[in-house]
């Protein structure tokens, strides 16, 4: 009854002329469609940031390279990093949540819809207002430029004596909005899976999903409050005669650096945790087998959000702590390898017993417990803090936080595409296709990433626009920009195959993985309002319920 | 000149390095283990006696390199054991358990979960981690608290925007970009003790054979210390950014014995060579701007926005390592700094060819 709902409505929508179908997508406060602009808004960013990550490798191709100019280079590493964590990745993982928790959990949309639509508008214009900063960065005197801070843009280099001109306040600004967008989002995610559940799933049923985007949100609105005091701070400083920052009066460069990095390395497990829940999806479908000890994957996500708050200024070894502090946390950076290993090994232990289909998705999985793996080893290395003495503000770190993002997150999320893509756009994508994006993709990445370890090792510090011959540096160099080339490639693969398929991929069904969780037991794409009536479940996997009445979960749970 | 003492240097560091089978050991286990098999490589071509780099991190020439490359060699073993056992793990899991094509259909077994097992996989990574943190935090510690014995040199560093300034404590030397430290030993230690500071934004002292790095932030005073145990010339770079010419802010280390150092010293602290012949190039140089940034000590030259000239041809480089100091280099310096570094903070002064001659003559007396 459902799907012939839907047909209905995707005749009426097709007949509808264009203007009202894109006045249907602004005014929407649907969670599926919000969840749809974000992954899209997202992807174009990070085209942008990709374009950027180009230059800044061609630039690096060889030494004393002439491609552009020192001050374009800066501008490129500031502007790619802050778009890909805060208008690329981020909108990612709030687009995946925004589509999928409501749905999970049995329910008919998120428990704040017009917070939800107000949230990514703010984050969309905060996007449009950092890249407007090419145009208008100087305002009207001369050529515009972007920022060219570096994406944590250290005190006192932010002061106006060092930032003339308003680039640096297209990027506090673009930052301040986003920031308010994504608590407003976060807080939505919470508030959703707290009240929104449907009958019978407490949390201890839960999918993993739910829970880990829980304490994603937590995350979230704990550490976007000191990233946007610092911007408002910094704000003060510049145009108000502040001297938080302003160490010509008094003021801290360190303190920036703290409230930064507080903000900034629980962002990273902001990103991870949900990495962490597509990967907890994905890999038991595949596997065909349930998640292997549920009740200490929610701890362990618990307490890696927990001990994230508290490990901020192993990003800050070689400022000048005391001994002392630089010990605590060494023991704090450390202790967050314990649950992060937990997880690792509980999905080993899923795919272990299993039989494993390797579809594109699961492919991007696989690939990321051994990428992800590397990372947290390397993590180590850097927690180690004399010996991130040595590492730290190198290509080491470079790759290392590369392995994070790039062989972790997108990895997972690249997975998440492919898993859902028949579920937000009713049809399967091009499998071929697929699996030629992860050979490349993943060939592209160990091309560039892997070998972004040796100049690290070997001296070459990050941000530098050009280098010296002799360092031993060179060949290393080239041989990531040749990665760069195929990881482009291979994105470009990945959005033509999202496109064709969307227009003429073969009709998916409501469920094409023999899945478990609520989402599949709707139609593809499911109708406005989710599912005909409120489902009722018994168990986490209310789909093996339904399929195995012979033997349901909730006998075992 | 260079060239000779950085050839001299790696001479001596595969000498020592041929001294030590233990650590060649290591290496070669290493190489098999370490999940970044490249930092293996780089460790393997070292030992084989081809220098890799002048500023590889597992070179070490000064104590507290040694410390730290002693702690990551300990962490790069225990996690290369780590990724070989989970490695293996994850590959038998994702071969062996795959799906096979004859295989009937219905679902494997539906296991949920295992208390053991997982209590196990969690307290085995704590004691790992806890042998990492102990040896970690003697590491923090022994490099940390050192305390400047009688016999240190100490050198204030201030880090300016693509330069470095350094002033020898108990003398008046200042000089820029190229430090002096005399040689230590394990029997007379003359360790040299940095105190850092910054002018203006935030910058990072790295020279990696001889330390780790530390920070020059602005209103934060730092120190750090190095006893480097080889004559010879060390590189490293700033690796902090700084802004625009973060990447030309280049560092030379010149170690030397204590006889060649103390003759330095003497020889730095006295005031600019005077000389007759070069008289117009210099009353051009204390006519122009010039003067108000550089110092050139026994003229009207006082500024200290710019490096201390005094001494400069006593320099192999000119604009913290954007150039060798060849007399054309210097001549297109003085005219247009930014043909060699864009976006530096020395202006182009519009001099004539003959104010360029003579103030390049001017400099070159200057030893």
């Amino acid at each position: 009854m459902s799907a012939a709902r839907a047909t209905v409505a995707v005749v009426r929508s097709e007949r509808a002329p264009l203007v009202d179908t894109l006045h249907e997508w602004v005014t929407t406060v649907d969670h599926k469609r919000l969840g749809i602009l974000y992954i899209i808004y997202a992807l174009l960013f990070l085209a942008f940031g990709g374009i950027e990550a180009i230059i800044i490798r061609i630039q690096l191709i060889r030494p004393h390279n002439t491609f552009v100019s020192p001050q374009v280079f800066n501008r490129m590493f500031t502007m790619h990093g802050t778009t890909m964590i805060f208008f690329a990745a981020m909108p990612l993982v709030f687009g995946f949540a925004n589509y999928l928790v409501p749905l999970m959990i049995g329910a008919r949309d998120t428990a704040f819809p017009r917070l939800n639509a107000f949230s990514f508008w703010l984050t969309a214009f905060g996007g449009l207002l950092l890249y407007f900063s090419f145009l208008g960065g100087n305002g009207l005197y001369g050529a515009g430029n972007a920022p060219d801070v570096g994406w944590f843009a250290y005190a006192p280099l932010t002061s106006r004596t060092f930032s003339p001109g308003h680039s640096t306040d297209f990027w506090i600004l673009a930052l301040l909005l986003s920031g308010i967008g994504s608590m407003g989002t976060a807080i939505n995610i919470a508030a959703t899976v707290l009240c929104m559940r449907c009958p019978g799933m407490t949390l201890g049923k839960m999918p993993l999903l739910a829970w880990l985007n829980f304490t994603m949100a937590g995350l979230v609105i704990l550490s976007m409050s000191p990233l946007t005091a610092a911007q408002l701070m910094l704000l003060v400083d510049r145009y108000l005669g502040g001297h938080f920052f302003d160490v010509q009066a008094g003021g801290s460069a360190v303190l920036w650096m703290h409230f930064f990095w507080i903000f900034g390395h629980p962002e990273v497990y902001v990103l991870a945790i949900p990495a962490f829940a597509f990967a907890s999806e994905i890999i038991p479908v595949f596997s065909r087998k349930p998640i292997f000890g549920y009740p200490v994957m929610v701890a362990a996500t618990l307490a890696i959000g927990f001990i994230s708050m508290s490990v901020w200024a192993h990003h800050m070894f070689t400022v000048g702590m005391t001994s002392a502090g630089n010990t605590f946390f060494v023991l704090s950076t450390m202790a967050i390898a314990v649950p992060t290993g937990i997880k690792i090994f509980n999905w080993l232990a899923t795919i272990w017993g299993g039989k494993v289909q390797y579809r594109t998705p699961m492919l991007f999985c696989v690939a990321f417990l051994f990428q992800f793996l590397i990372a947290g080893l390397t993590g180590i290395m850097l927690a180690a803090a004399p010996f991130d003495w040595q590492l730290s503000g190198s290509y080491f770190v470079v790759a290392h936080f590369h392995y994070v993002i790039v062989g972790g997150i997108l990895f997972t999320i690249f997975g998440a595409f492919y898993y859902w893509f028949p579920k937000m756009s009713g049809r399967m994508y091009n499998e071929a296709l697929g699996k030629v994006h992860f050979w490349l993709f993943t060939a592209g990445f160990h091309l560039t990433f892997d070998f972004m370890h040796v100049p690290g090792v070997l001296g070459m510090p990050r941000r530098i626009y050009t280098y010296e011959p002799g360092r031993g540096w060179d060949i290393w160099n080239l041989v990531i920009t040749i990665g760069v080339l195929f990881q482009a490639v291979a994105t470009l693969v990945f959005l033509g195959n999202l496109l064709w398929s969307k227009l003429w991929g073969k009709v998916a069904g409501s469920d094409p993985w023999d899945g478990w969780t609520l989402e599949w037991s709707t139609a593809s794409p499911p109708p406005a309002y989710n599912f005909p009536s409120l489902p009722e479940v018994r168990s986490r996997r209310p789909l093996w319920d339904l399929k195995h009445p012979e033997d349901p979960d909730w006998h075992y749970e | 000149m260079t060239t000779a003492l950085i050839s001299a240097t790696r001479a001596a560091e595969v000498d020592r390095r041929a001294q030590s089978p233990d650590r060649a050991l290591t290496m070669r286990i290493l190489k098999s283990a370490v999940p970044i098999f490249c930092t293996a490589a780089a460790a393997r071509a070292n030992s084989a006696g081809e220098p890799l780099s002048p500023t590889n991190i597992f070179a070490p020439a000064s104590t507290p390199a040694d410390t730290i490359s002693g702690l990551s060699l300990l962490v790069l073993t225990i996690t290369g054991a780590m990724f070989v056992i989970v490695l293996c793990l994850l590959l038998w899991a994702v071969v062996k358990f795959r799906e096979k094509a004859g295989a009937g259909p219905g679902e494997p077994a539906q296991v949920y979960g295992s208390t053991q097992v997982e209590l196990a996989w969690t307290v085995i990574p704590v004691l790992i981690v806890t042998i990492l943190l102990l040896a970690t935090a003697r590491a923090i510690a022994s490099i940390q608290n050192a305390i400047p014995p009688p016999g240190a040199v100490e050198v204030s560093v201030i880090g300016h925007q693509y330069w470095w300034e350094y002033h020898y404590k108990k003398s008046n030397v200042v000089t820029a970009n190229e430090l002096h430290v005399p040689v230590s030993s394990p029997v007379h230690p003359t360790p040299t003790f940095l105190s850092l500071f910054s002018a203006d934004t935030d910058h990072s002292f790295w020279v990696p054979r001889l330390a780790g790095k530390t920070d020059l932030i602005p209103n934060h005073p730092n120190s750090m210390w190095i006893d480097p145990r080889e004559t010879g010339v060390y590189l490293g770079q700033c690796s902090q950014y700084c802004g625009v010419q973060h990447a030309k802010m280049l560092l030379r280390v010149y170690v030397q014995t204590r006889d060649e150092f103390d003759r330095w010293l003497e020889q730095q602290s006295g005031p600019a060579a005077a000389s007759d012949s070069t008289i117009e190039g210099r009353r051009t140089f204390e006519s122009t701007a010039c003067v108000n940034c550089h110092t050139i000590r026994g003229s009207t030259a006082t500024g200290t926005f710019g490096p201390d000239l005094t001494h400069l041809m006593s320099r192999e480089t000119i604009g913290a390592g954007a150039a060798l100091n060849t007399p054309a280099n210097l001549r297109r310096w003085i005219q247009d700094p930014s043909a060699f570094k864009p976006g530096c903070l020395m202006p182009a002064m519009g001099l004539s060819d003959s104010q360029l001659d003579a103030i390049t003559a001017y400099m070159e007396t200057l030893r």
